[in-house]
């Protein structure tokens, strides 16, 4: 595994770039999806990012793209490019898992919205990519079916929620993916495999046939090679819906059509607690040259401080958990989904299903929210950390007033080696720290390539904004990306 | 605050989840180590803190009353472990008796 910079193969473009020829003419949404299926059946083997991969249905969807535009019907947004979907969103009459064998052969009745604007926008839905069990986790070494490798070292994780979706975009398997972000789940894997990862502000994206973690922290978002690509998916998913009461009946702005505008003028904050101990030299070291990237660009660099910062994990992990413990109590072997063969009484068949079901992440977060919200602990574990929510959503509105946007890393430390972090679960949650409390606040947060460690492991630098301006966190994003070239480099597989 | 063994199973009743001896034990270990980790947050003076449940102030967001489209029976339940007709040909979910 390597660096490569130039990009002669199409599979190596950037979206937007192939995008343009699309458009153009010069490439048909067939070639290009038999080009990434090619990939798919080379890398794969090793890669493992995918669950399903359904080739005549792909061909299929292309071929009817490519008839409309010789109509001179016009295409959608995305003129025939492919998406990869994280197996948590319902594609009508598909398998969706969400890496669980609870939903090991649950076929959906109904497509989820994105999936609806995916397919209204003329994307190609080539595959579903591998996730943590319902999302719980930050490596997706949690997957009830296998494990995802990070195409930059086999040995690492791609990291997690959305691992397989990170994976995918970056073994250059699909051009485009979404995934989904409840306490960093596109943000972190974004990091670690050198691509670009968008968590929308909280209500951004229809959360209607999303299956659901934590209902007031998740959100899907884009994850692409650089950042015109990430704005182009956000664009064709986001918007209000009626069907998600919790979505934000807000107009959506052509981000594709303003992502190359800079900001002038530009304050970023810089967040002294996101500067302690426990983060990686060599992380610091690349972030603090982004920020030197930004200076040159003639931003303004302002120390702010997000003083309840070193809470977020806990609060996020009351909350989350409480949320999950109730959203999760709807597999019980009833409607759908696994039941047990052998079984007593109703309970006993529920318990049985749920046990035979369930990985151990799954159960532990279901234990500890379970916990949480019951009698006698309600109050000092469930509410408190609501009320810490708001401390923290309150210490971003205050540093709001004195930047435009908050800039910090992704990731406190590298990938990490499969298996390495298995036995320890509280080490694996606090590697969110810098993550959760944007979910918490509802923010828009993304994450860009910055630079590589020694050891050629991707760090990724993220940037915050206030809630539903995610057409400024593009531009400032984008500021970056045009002074650098971390986001053309291509993993070797 | 710590958990024994006894609060964890009585938790996993409350999840409807079976917990096998070994699995009992780990968890226990597991959840008290998290939870000795968030009892942090009781460093915080809260006092007067407005719980915040939701990232976004939206109340009350209903639609108007009206019957719309609904899943065809066959599609609601095609995914059930088991169902079961009535003399009148209606389907239903299969489950255990609720009532003894």
């Amino acid at each position: 595994m390597g660096l490569k910079a130039t990009h002669e193969k199409l599979i190596e473009r950037s979206a937007a770039d192939l995008r343009q020829l699309l458009l153009e003419g010069a490439v048909s949404a067939e070639e290009l999806a038999s080009q990434f299926l090619h990939a798919i059946k080379e890398r794969e083997p090793k890669v493992q990012a995918f669950l399903h991969v359904d080739e005549t249905a792909v061909l299929s969807q292309a071929r009817a793209i490519d008839e409309k535009r010789k109509r001179g019907e016009g295409v959608g947004l995305l003129a025939g490019l492919p998406v990869a979907v994280k197996d948590n969103m319902c594609s009508r009459g598909e398998l969706t898992t969400c890496g669980s064998k609870i939903l090991a052969n649950f076929r959906p009745p109904y497509d989820a919205h994105v999936i609806q604007r995916l397919r209204q926008a003329d994307g190609v839905l080539i595959g579903r990519t591998n996730m943590d069990e319902f999302a719980m986790g930050s490596s997706t070494e949690n997957s009830a079916f296998k494990m995802t490798c990070n195409p930059w070292d086999p040995e690492r994780i791609p990291g997690g929620s959305s691992g397989g979706s990170a994976a995918a975009v970056a073994a250059c398997m699909s051009p485009l993916a979404l995934g989904s972000d409840t306490g960093g789940s596109i943000r972190q894997p974004a990091s670690f495999c050198n691509v670009v990862g968008l968590k929308p502000s909280y209500g951004r994206v229809s959360r209607f046939g999303l299956v659901a973690f934590g209902s007031t922290l998740d959100q899907i978002g884009p994850l692409a090679h650089d950042v015109p690509s990430a704005a182009l998916l956000l664009q064709a998913v986001a918007g209000h819906d009626p069907r998600d009461s919790t979505s934000i009946d807000y107009p959506v702005p052509a981000y594709s059509d303003t992502v190359d505008q800079p900001l002038k003028p530009l304050t970023i904050g810089v967040a002294r607690e996101y500067f302690g101990e426990g983060l990686d030299g060599e992380i610091e070291t690349a972030v603090r040259s982004a920020l030197k990237v930004y200076e040159g660009l003639g931003a303004k660099i302002r120390d702010v401080s997000l003083p309840h910062a070193k809470y977020g994990i806990a609060a996020y992990y009351l909350v989350a958990t409480a949320e999950a413990s109730s959203n999760l109590a709807r597999y019980d072997g009833v409607h759908f989904g696994h039941r047990a063969e052998k079984h007593g009484n109703l309970i006993d068949m529920m318990k049985k299903s749920r046990s035979e079901g369930f990985g151990p992440e799954v159960k532990r977060r279901i234990m500890l929210g379970t916990y949480a919200l019951s009698s006698g602990y309600k109050d000092a574990y469930y509410l408190k950390a609501l009320q810490v929510r708001r401390l923290i959503k309150d210490d971003f509105d205050k540093a709001f007033t004195d930047c435009d946007v908050v800039i910090g890393p992704t990731s406190p430390t590298p990938p990490f080696k499969i298996g390495e972090r298995s036995d320890d679960p509280l080490a694996m949650y606090l590697a969110d720290i810098y993550t959760v409390s944007c979910n918490l606040a509802g923010l828009a947060g993304v994450s860009i390539p910055c630079g590589f460690m020694k050891a050629g492991l991707p760090i990724g630098l993220q940037i915050i904004g206030p809630p539903m301006e995610e057409a400024k966190l593009l531009r400032i994003a984008r500021m970056h990306e045009k002074a650098t070239d971390w986001h053309t480099k291509r993993a070797v597989v | 605050m710590s958990l024994d063994a006894a609060t964890v199973s009585w938790v996993a009743h409350l999840a409807r989840l079976d917990l096998t001896e070994a699995e009992l034990a780990t968890m226990t270990r597991q959840l008290n180590a998290i939870v000795t980790y968030v009892d942090q947050l009781q460093e915080l003076d809260t006092t007067g803190v407005e719980p915040m449940a939701h990232a976004l102030d939206v109340h009350n967001v209903f639609r108007a009353d009206e019957a719309g489209q609904s899943l065809p029976t066959d599609e609601a339940l095609a995914n059930a472990p088991e169902r079961r007709k009535n003399s009148r040909g209606e389907q239903f979910y299969s489950v255990p008796a609720v009532l003894d």
